[in-house]
C-alpha cells in the first residue's frame, strides 16, 4: 500500500439516521447489566494476604533460614543490586544498563533492616544484646561461618510444640540466640510493624516486608497452588479461576520460551521486545506491509458486506 | 485588545471551526456504517464509564472497604468485570479497525491515540491489581518489580509501595486514559468513520477510494467520510 493508496475520497453516497447519544446510553446499559450479571455469577477473588506472623508460625524453619540469608547477605534481596543495594550491577541488554544507571533509590541493608533493627526493639533482654554485640564484633569471616553453619543445620531442624526451633548442636556462635528472638518477635506479629517503621507516623510503603516475604517460600508456595508462577504464565493470572490480566498474554509469553526463559536478563530483554512491538503497534499506519494486510486479506468485505452488496450490479 | 484578537475568541473559533456542532454530534451517518463491529467502540467507552463509576464508589469508602463488607465486595466485583469487559471490547474494536485499515484518509492520529490508550490502560489496570491489599497484590507486586527495576523504572515507580500505586491507579492513569479517549473520540468526530475500500470489479482487489453507487448524497458531506462512532 502506498501513501497515495491510504487516501480516501469524500463520501458522496446516502446517509442514514444514526442516534449516537442513544447508542452510548444503550451500550452503557448493556455493559452495566453484563458487569452486574458477571458479578452475581462469579463475584471477584479476594484471597487474604499472607502475614509475617503466619509465615513464621507455619514455616518457622523457612522464616529463620530466610532471616539468616538476610543476615549474611545471601538472600535474593541482599544480592539484588539496584534499586535496593550495590550488591550486583542489575540486568542489562548489550550496552543498555538502565537498572544500574538509575542507581540505588530504595536502599535496603538486609542485615540491618531485617535482623538488627527489629532485634533492637526488644527491650530488657541482656542475653540478646550480648549476642548481637558478639556477632557485630566478630570478623566477617567468622560471621559468615556461623551463619552458614546455622543455615545448613536448619535443614534438619525440628519444631517444638511451643513453635520454636530445635537445631542439632554446632558452632553457630550467637546466631541461634538472635534468630530465636527474631522468630519470637515475628510470631507475635510485631515484626510487620517494625519493618514498616520510618520517620513518618502514617505508612503506605510495604517494600521492606514484601521483599522479605518474597525471599522466603510462603508466597511462592501459595502462588504455585494458584498457578501464578512465572512458568505458569505468572502475573497475568490471578487467584481462583478468573481471567486475570489476559491482556498481558504476549508479555508473559516471552518468559515461557528461550532465550528469555533461561536468561539472567530476561526482564529487560522481554521489556525491550515489548517496547519494539508496542511502537510497531502504534505506528501500524506507517509500516509498509503491515498496513497493507487488511487490503490483501479482505475481512473488510465481511464488515461492509451490505455496502458491497449494494454496489454489485 | 479587540475581542477578535483575544485568546478566548481564537480558541472558540478554532474549536467550532474544527468541530461544528453538527459534526460533533451528527444525527446521521454514511450508509456504510452498518455493522456490529461499530458497536465495540462505544461499548469500550461504556466500559470505561462503568469502571470510573464503580471506582468512584470504592473511593468513597477507601481501599480497605471492599474486603470487609458485602456491598464493598459487590462494587469491587463490578469494577473488576467492567475492566475485563473494557479490555475485551477494546481489543475487538482494535482488530475491527485494523481490518478496516481505519487509518486511511488522514486518520493516522485516530489509530495512534487508540493504540496508546490501550497501552496506557495496561499499567492503569496493573496498578489496580497491586493496590488490592490481598494475596494477589502481594504476589503480583513482588513479581512485577523485577521488570520495573530491570528497565530502571523501579527507581521512581515502586510497585511494592501501596501508597504510590494507589495514587497512580485512582488519579494519574485514569486522567491519562480519559484524556486519550477524549482526544480519540474528538478525532473520530473530526475525520469521520473511514469509508470502505472500493472494490475493483475485475480483480476483486480493494482500491483506495470509496464512492457510493447510488442513493441521495448528503447535503454537506464532510471530508473523509462524515462523523461516526469510534
Amino acid at each position: 500500500m502506498t501513501r497515495a493508496s491510504n487516501r480516501t475520497l469524500p463520501w458522496k453516497g446516502p446517509y442514514a439516521p444514526y442516534d449516537l447519544v442513544k447508542e452510548l446510553f444503550v451500550a452503557l446499559g448493556v455493559i452495566t447489566l453484563l458487569a452486574v450479571l458477571l458479578t452475581i455469577l462469579f463475584s471477584s477473588p479476594d484471597d487474604k494476604p499472607s502475614t509475617i506472623a503466619q509465615w513464621s508460625t507455619a514455616m518457622p524453619a523457612d522464616f529463620v533460614s530466610t532471616a539468616v540469608s538476610e543476615l549474611d547477605g545471601t538472600s535474593g534481596t541482599a544480592e539484588y543490586g539496584p534499586p535496593y543495594n550495590h550488591a550486583a550491577e542489575g540486568q542489562h541488554a548489550a550496552f543498555l544498563k538502565p537498572q544500574g544507571w538509575l542507581g540505588v533509590s530504595h536502599p535496603i541493608n538486609t542485615a540491618d533492616a531485617y535482623v538488627f533493627e527489629p532485634l533492637r526493639s526488644i527491650p530488657n533482654d541482656p542475653a540478646l544484646q550480648s549476642a548481637v554485640a558478639t556477632y557485630k564484633a566478630a570478623p566477617a569471616k567468622q560471621q559468615r561461618q556461623w551463619a552458614e553453619a546455622y543455615g545448613k543445620a536448619l535443614e534438619n531442624a525440628t519444631v517444638e510444640p511451643s513453635g520454636t526451633l530445635k537445631v542439632p548442636p554446632g558452632e553457630y556462635g550467637p546466631v541461634p540466640v538472635m534468630m530465636g528472638a527474631l522468630l519470637g518477635l515475628a510470631q507475635t506479629g510485631s515484626l510487620e510493624g517494625n519493618l514498616l517503621r520510618s520517620n513518618q507516623f502514617f505508612q503506605t510503603d510495604y517494600t521492606k516486608p514484601l521483599l522479605f516475604m518474597a525471599d522466603g517460600k510462603l508466597l511462592e508456595e501459595r502462588a504455585e497452588e494458584q498457578h501464578l508462577l512465572g512458568d505458569q504464565w505468572g502475573m497475568m493470572n490471578e487467584t481462583g479461576s478468573y481471567p486475570g490480566q489476559s491482556w498481558l498474554w504476549l508479555y508473559t509469553f516471552w518468559y515461557q520460551i528461550e532465550p528469555f526463559k533461561a536468561s539472567e536478563n530476561a526482564d529487560i530483554l522481554v521489556v525491550l521486545v515489548m517496547t519494539v512491538l508496542s511502537l510497531a503497534f502504534i505506528l501500524v499506519p506507517l509500516i509498509p506491509g503491515i498496513r497493507s494486510i487488511p487490503r490483501w486479506i479482505p475481512v473488510h468485505r465481511l464488515i461492509w458486506r451490505e455496502h458491497y452488496r449494494a454496489q454489485s450490479p | 485588545m479587540t475581542p477578535k484578537r483575544s485568546w478566548t475568541v481564537r480558541t472558540r473559533e478554532a474549536a467550532v471551526g474544527a468541530l461544528p456542532p453538527e459534526k460533533l454530534l451528527p444525527d446521521d451517518q454514511p450508509a456504510y456504517v452498518d455493522s456490529w463491529i461499530y458497536v465495540f467502540g462505544v461499548a469500550t467507552l461504556a466500559g470505561l464509564i462503568v469502571i470510573i463509576g464503580s471506582g468512584m464508589i470504592l473511593s468513597l469508602k477507601g481501599p480497605a472497604w471492599w474486603h470487609d463488607t458485602g456491598v464493598g465486595h459487590f462494587f469491587n466485583s463490578i469494577h473488576l468485570w467492567a475492566v475485563e469487559l473494557f479490555f475485551f471490547t477494546m481489543v475487538v474494536h482494535l482488530w475491527g479497525k485494523y481490518w478496516m485499515a481505519a487509518w486511511r484518509g488522514g486518520r493516522t492520529r485516530v489509530w495512534v491515540t487508540g493504540a496508546i490508550t490501550f497501552l496506557i490502560a495496561i499499567p492503569a489496570a496493573l496498578t489496580g491489581y497491586v493496590s488490592q491489599q490481598n494475596f494477589d497484590a502481594q504476589w503480583i507486586s513482588t513479581q512485577a518489580k523485577d521488570a520495573m527495576n530491570a528497565i530502571g523504572a523501579g527507581a521512581f515507580f515502586n510497585v511494592t509501595n501501596f501508597g504510590q500505586m494507589y495514587s497512580w491507579h485512582i488519579l494519574l492513569f485514569p486522567v491519562a486514559v480519559v484524556a486519550l479517549v477524549a482526544g480519540h473520540v474528538l478525532l473520530v468526530r473530526r475525520h469521520g468513520v473511514v469509508p470502505p475500500f472500493e472494490l475493483s470489479a475485475r480483480t476483486g482487489a480493494a482500491a483506495p477510494s470509496a464512492a457510493a453507487p447510488s442513493g441521495a448524497p448528503h447535503a454537506d458531506p464532510p471530508v473523509g467520510g462524515g462523523g461516526a462512532p469510534s
